[in-house]
């Protein structure tokens, strides 16, 4: 990174969270590259603690790239993401910040979790091992309490008798409750989740959805969700952000983007969303 | 020309202690290229060290075993015996294979097993240990198994450097009284008398593991 874009070391102040709230996550002019693609281009938003964020856009509008930045699988090309007022995709150095180490972001992600598409249960082991195996071997929890804890996890998503399973012989519903328990096992504040409808059968998806809607309802975990779950995102989110071309094109809470979009991108893009059938 | 039995079984004890050292020297050269091999294919995956292993493991696999034998042979203190040699020379060559059998393994499991690992922020040795190698390892196992077969095969070679394996045996004995027709039938015979029990036991393995 040349010097002419070390970024500022301090985050900067009032861009968007609630009044009074310090932004549990910001992300202050962050440019995302793959090649020549810009994927995100000179973002800014942030994410109150608590908050539930539904973000949605055409495929390829940047909306999963950004879970994946703050899940730390790519790196930011330009820009840095803050997270609880202290740097996040960079590490403090003196008095500027650099690149983080993954010594650093290994510790900064433990409290973010993420929820994939193709759920990705290690298929070597068994449900209870999934879920028991981060809060084992990096939070070092006494494996008594992290198998408690799964039963707890397992009966909230309503596959306690599947703890000795694999994930071969579950349906893809089931694997992705399961992947939601392995999620929440660590505890985290931010739960990411990218898509995790959009590979199971239609009539698996309520089982999910509904899973979650109880962890909103009851936690207060902060969500950043990308779906084409409409009424989903209707019911669970404070704010929907419409994203198209790496630029967030319309925000609003979900009754009005939903319901009075002012952008004509946002219409064309739900209009074509509800015509597929969702 | 004729067949003497009586003779045939003279020599048994001989041929069987010529087998014995054929096997050590597979089991022992074996563990060698399944530990060594697994060790490069995960060190491979480092910038430098990774180019500098790729390329000894190209020039290994390029050049012919029994050279290679002799070659260390020649090179190796007196006190170190052919057999030695014979076991580290061979387990390495083979390594050179077996880490290119478990870069495929590797490479086969799925990217977001890397990613949820990640997303859980395990150490790296528990997404090796618990997570990439045994899903890698379990594809492999196949292939693995025939090399375990070939490096049987290759044994022989040591005959090369003195050691004292089956074809060494038989050659000894079969030049000393004539009878190498007899020597060899044997030898032949009790090669396939090892491999092909092994060969039946890997592809009962492989389909252990396939089907889980």
């Amino acid at each position: 990174m040349p010097p002419s874009d070390t970024p500022k070391h301090e985050q900067p102040q009032g861009v968007g969270g609630g009044p009074g709230d310090q932004p549990l996550i910001v992300f202050d002019q962050v440019v995302k590259r793959f090649g020549d693609l810009t994927v995100l281009d000179h973002l800014d938003f942030s994410v109150a603690p608590g908050e539930r964020v539904t973000l949605i856009g055409p495929s390829g509008s940047g909306k999963t790239t950004i879970l994946r930045l703050l899940m730390t699988l790519e790196k930011v090309t330009e820009g840095v993401i803050w997270v609880d007022g202290e740097p996040y995709s960079h590490m403090r150095r003196g008095s500027h910040l650099s690149p983080a180490s993954e010594g650093y972001l290994r510790q900064r992600r433990k409290r973010v979790g993420m929820v994939f598409q193709q759920f990705n249960l290690f298929p070597n082991m068994t449900v209870r091992q999934n879920i028991i195996e981060a809060p084992v071997h990096v939070l070092g929890k006494p494996k008594d309490e992290a198998n408690a804890r799964a039963a707890e996890l397992l009966e909230m998503v309503g596959l306690s008798d599947k703890i000795d399973a694999h994930p071969t012989q579950l349906s893809g519903g089931q694997q992705q409750r399961v992947a939601i328990a392995r999620a929440l096992a660590m505890s985290p504040e931010i739960l990411l989740l990218d898509e995790v409808t959009s590979a199971l059968d239609p009539e698996l998806v309520a089982g999910v959805l509904d899973v979650l809607r109880e962890i909103a309802e009851t936690t207060d975990i902060t969500m950043l969700c990308v779906t084409h779950e409409m009424t989903f995102a209707r019911d669970v989110s404070h704010r929907v952000l419409m994203f198209d071309q790496g630029r967030i094109a319309e925000e609003g809470p979900p009754e009005q983007i939903f319901g009075d979009p002012r952008e004509e991108r946002t219409k064309s893009f739900l209009s074509s969303v509800l015509d597929n059938g969702h | 020309m004729y067949w003497d039995f009586e003779w045939t079984f003279q020599v048994m004890p001989d041929l069987l202690r010529g087998l014995g050292v054929t096997v050590q020297v597979t089991v022992f050269g074996y563990l060698i290229a399944l530990s060594l091999g697994l060790l490069i294919a995960v060190v491979r995956r480092t910038p430098v060290v990774g180019a500098v292993l790729h390329a000894a493991m190209e020039f290994i696999r390029t050049t012919p075993l029994v050279i290679q034998l002799v070659f260390v042979f020649l090179l190796a203190p007196s006190t170190v015996s052919g057999m030695t040699v014979g076991i580290i020379v061979i387990g390495v060559h083979y390594a050179a294979y077996t880490a290119e059998v478990y870069r495929s393994g590797i490479e086969g499991v799925a990217k977001g097993q890397w990613e949820a690992a990640r997303a859980l922020s395990l150490p790296s040795h528990r997404t090796w240990g618990a997570i990439v190698l045994p899903q890698a390892i379990r594809k492999v196992i196949p292939a693995l198994g025939n090399y375990l077969i070939a490096m049987f095969k290759d044994t022989p070679l040591l005959i090369a450097i003195g050691v004292a394996e089956l074809l060494t045996q038989a050659q000894r004995i079969g030049s000393a009284s004539f009878r190498v027709v007899e020597a060899y039938t044997v030898v032949g015979f009790l090669f396939l008398l090892v491999s092909v029990p092994s060969a039946i036991l890997i592809r009962r393995l492989e389909r252990r593991y396939a089907a889980v």
